[in-house]
């Protein structure tokens, strides 16, 4: 018996949904990283459920490279996150605004 | 000698471009020594070119110099023209050209060196431009010097540019004759569209071998040269400009707007007899500018009392005279009366500067008087000129204005064309001047050199007559005045024997315009005794006017019985405010709506709103950016739901 592409659709929207939220609400630049993190993976279980329904291995090679430019982006993210807590002894996205009008 | 034609006009570029190079910043000796001398090497080379051209019985001379524009069609080579016309042109620019030069050292020579410097640049550089407009093998050559005069005209009126009528005499000058050169170069385009060349020999030849062909388009390109040659020659409407050109220096005003410079319309017209002779009306038209010019400036000058005020006046209408000739046909006589007027009126009006220099400057004829005994060169040769212009024989200006009445009785009375009525109508009116041109010319006369002197006494100590450089000029012009007509005599006048070798030169190349029935001998020695005693009472009537004891009472009277005629001619007939309030300030008014209307509320107002509007779209837009990351999130997934949903639905 197989799983059903339903589920693995439903449950990559859920992970989607979960790692959206987290974005939005936590202030922290770390939460948000995990969440960006958890919203990547969701897309790539997506692409590997259809990449299986459909029979192609395209949607596997394709995930390899999102997991890649995931690490470079956290490498990125993190790295930034360090020079604002050395500016702002915080990490508080919201605290980030001096920039604006 | 003919291949050396280019040194012609080079040799005088040649020494503008070293005053010019040479920063202006020689001392007066250096700078006579290369003004003077380029123009002297110049009539040197003219002198030794027409030895060798004497010999050639009036053939036409090519030389190609270089190929200047070619593109498709067209092509146009930078060649000089030498055939009987030209040389002519040639002979009388030089010559009084280098007279003038030699003349400006001792007249000049109270100014700095710069400006001494700059004044010789800019004649130098008329001479190379007049002489490549008399050498210009086709129309756009001639049109280069004919702009190349335009623009030392203007230099050379504007010269004392810190005084603020100099500088607006000389953008005047050039304005008004911008309207004139639309003309010529429409007229430029159309003779290119129509023949196919702008060479006068290529023109001539295609007219000569099917007239027909072109008959429709003759009258339109001959109408369009006229009006380039109106406003170069000062003539009715376009004469306003050279009165006010008297604020220049006066040997500039004797060479370029006396003698050279403004008769080009006349040799351009003379030039293109090939196409005028076929189109009467054009003909008629040049007639009739011609002669009612020559009126109309005539009786301006009766009231001038500026003395180069007069002279002025009377060079527009001299010119009107030999439109007045071409006009009837008579080329040949139109540029004898431009030989022979270069020598009597450059003579004048070195004279009028000789007379300006012994009296400090002044100018106004009611301030001088009984100039005569101190300064007796100037008198002599001022009297010898003035009697040339008057037409008193045997002075040059008798056989030229002569030749003209005669043509133009000969082509009202054999019916020229079938305007034989107007042609009679003009000749009244080229008489008419003629008494006033003698009557104007001796109260100019009794003014300056006649009776008490009505300046200050320390200006009657004052004066004295000018240097050598200076008299040397007036004696040879005054020459030049009195004998140069001898080389026109006219038919009548030998009792038919025809010695008239003027026209016999031309007649290659501005053949006259035959009327069928001559006037017989007898009728033309009545138009000669006629005309003579014409100016004879013009001089009469001025002599009874301003000079002895009853001097003045009698124009003093005119004036007070009929102020308003008095006040019209005194004034110019107002034609100066008439053009202020009909063109000039319309124009200024468009000009100003253009810029406080258009420009500046339409134009600027548009770039301006727009650019407002832009500035408060983003004033209010950028409340958008409230720095918050999270914000930007919910924009985000915002904006990727709204993606994916219109992609679904």
């Amino acid at each position: 018996m197989t799983v059903p592409t339903t589920h693995f659709v439903i449950f990559a929207a859920l992970l989607f949904a979960i790692g959206a939220a987290g974005v939005l609400v936590r202030r922290s630049g770390i939460s948000i990283l995990l969440g960006i993190e958890l919203m990547l993976n969701a897309a790539n279980l997506a692409l590997v459920a259809f990449g299986r329904q459909h029979g192609q291995l395209d949607a596997q090679v394709f995930v390899f490279f999102v997991m890649a430019v995931a690490a470079a982006e956290v490498a990125v993210g993190l790295a930034l996150l360090v020079a604002i807590f050395r500016k702002q002894r915080s990490i508080d996205v919201d605290r980030l605004n001096v920039m604006r009008w | 000698m003919l291949d050396l034609l280019w040194l012609v006009p080079a040799l005088p570029l040649a020494g503008a471009l070293v005053l010019l190079g040479g920063g202006l910043r020689f001392g007066k000796r250096t700078t006579t020594a290369v003004g003077v001398g380029s123009v002297g090497l110049a009539l040197a080379a003219v002198a030794a070119i027409l030895v060798q051209y004497a010999g050639m019985h009036g053939e036409t001379v090519a030389r190609h110099v270089f190929n200047w524009i070619s593109a498709g069609d067209v092509t146009v080579d930078f060649a000089l023209r030498l055939d009987p016309l030209s040389a002519v042109m040639l002979s009388f620019v030089t010559l009084v050209g280098f007279v003038i030069h030699v003349y400006s050292i001792g007249y000049m020579h109270t100014e700095g060196d710069r400006a001494y410097a700059r004044f010789f640049a800019y004649l130098n550089l008329f001479m190379f431009a007049m002489l490549t407009l008399v050498l210009g093998a086709n129309l756009v050559v001639m049109f280069i010097g004919w702009e190349g005069v335009g623009l030392c005209s203007y230099l050379l009126i504007g010269f004392y540019f810190d005084k603020e009528y100099c500088a607006a005499a000389g953008i005047k000058a050039f304005v008004v004759n911008r309207i004139g050169d639309f003309g010529f170069l429409l007229a430029i385009f159309w003779a290119f569209k129509v023949f196919g060349t702008v060479d006068f020999s290529g023109m001539a030849a295609a007219l000569a071998a099917d007239p027909a062909r072109y008959a429709a388009a003759v009258t339109p390109i001959a109408l369009l040269l006229f009006v380039g040659a109106v406003g170069k020659s000062a003539q009715l409407p376009l004469y306003v400009w050279l009165p006010d050109a008297m604020a220049g220096p006066t040997p500039v005003s004797a060479l370029i707007h006396a003698a050279t410079m403004v008769t080009a319309g006349v040799y351009m017209v003379v030039r293109c007899n090939f196409i005028y002779r076929l189109s009467p009306t054009a003909l008629l038209v040049v007639a009739a500018v011609g002669g009612v010019t020559a009126l109309f400036a005539a009786t301006i000058g009766l009231a001038q009392n500026d003395i180069k005020k007069v002279l002025a006046y009377s060079t527009v209408s001299q010119l009107g005279y030999m439109f007045l000739a071409a006009g009837a046909g008579a080329f040949a006589g139109g540029i004898f009366h431009v030989f022979t007027h270069a020598f009597f009126k450059a003579c004048l009006f070195l004279g009028a500067g000789s007379v300006i220099h012994a009296c400090s400057g002044e100018q106004d004829m009611r301030k001088m008087g009984g100039l005569a005994r101190k300064i007796p060169v100037t008198y002599w040769t001022f009297m010898v000129a003035t009697l040339a212009l008057c037409g008193i024989p045997p002075f040059a200006g008798f056989f030229s204005k002569d030749e003209i009445l005669g043509r133009v009785f000969a082509a009202g009375a054999g019916n020229l064309n079938g305007f034989g009525a107007s042609y009679l109508v003009l000749w009244v009116l080229g008489l008419a001047a003629a008494f006033l041109t003698a009557f104007y010319m001796f109260r100019a006369v009794y003014m300056t050199f006649h009776g008490e002197f009505r300046g200050t006494p320390e200006q009657w100590h004052h004066v004295h007559e000018s240097p050598g450089s200076m008299t040397w000029p007036l004696k040879i012009l005054a020459v030049g005045s009195a004998v140069v007509g001898l080389l026109g005599v006219g038919r009548a006048i030998t009792f038919g024997t025809d010695l008239n070798w003027f026209e016999g030169f031309l007649h290659r190349v501005a053949p006259t315009v035959e009327v069928e029935h001559a006037p017989s001998l007898g009728t033309e020695w009545v138009l000669i005794l006629l005309s003579v005693a014409v100016a004879v009472a013009g001089i009469l009537l001025a002599r009874r006017f301003y000079f002895g004891a009853e001097a003045f009472v009698a124009p003093r009277r005119i004036a007070e019985r009929a102020p308003v005629l008095y006040a019209a001619v005194a004034n110019k007939y107002y034609v100066d405010e008439a053009y202020d309030r009909a063109i000039v300030r319309p124009l200024g008014k468009l000009a100003h709506f253009s810029w406080k209307g258009i420009d500046t509320i339409a134009i600027d107002g548009t770039l301006n709103a727009s650019a407002f509007f832009t500035e408060i779209a983003g004033d209010l837009l950028r409340f958008l950016q409230t720095g918050n990351v999270r914000n930007y999130a919910l924009f985000v997934l915002g904006g990727a739901l709204a993606a994916a949903a219109w992609l679904l639905l």
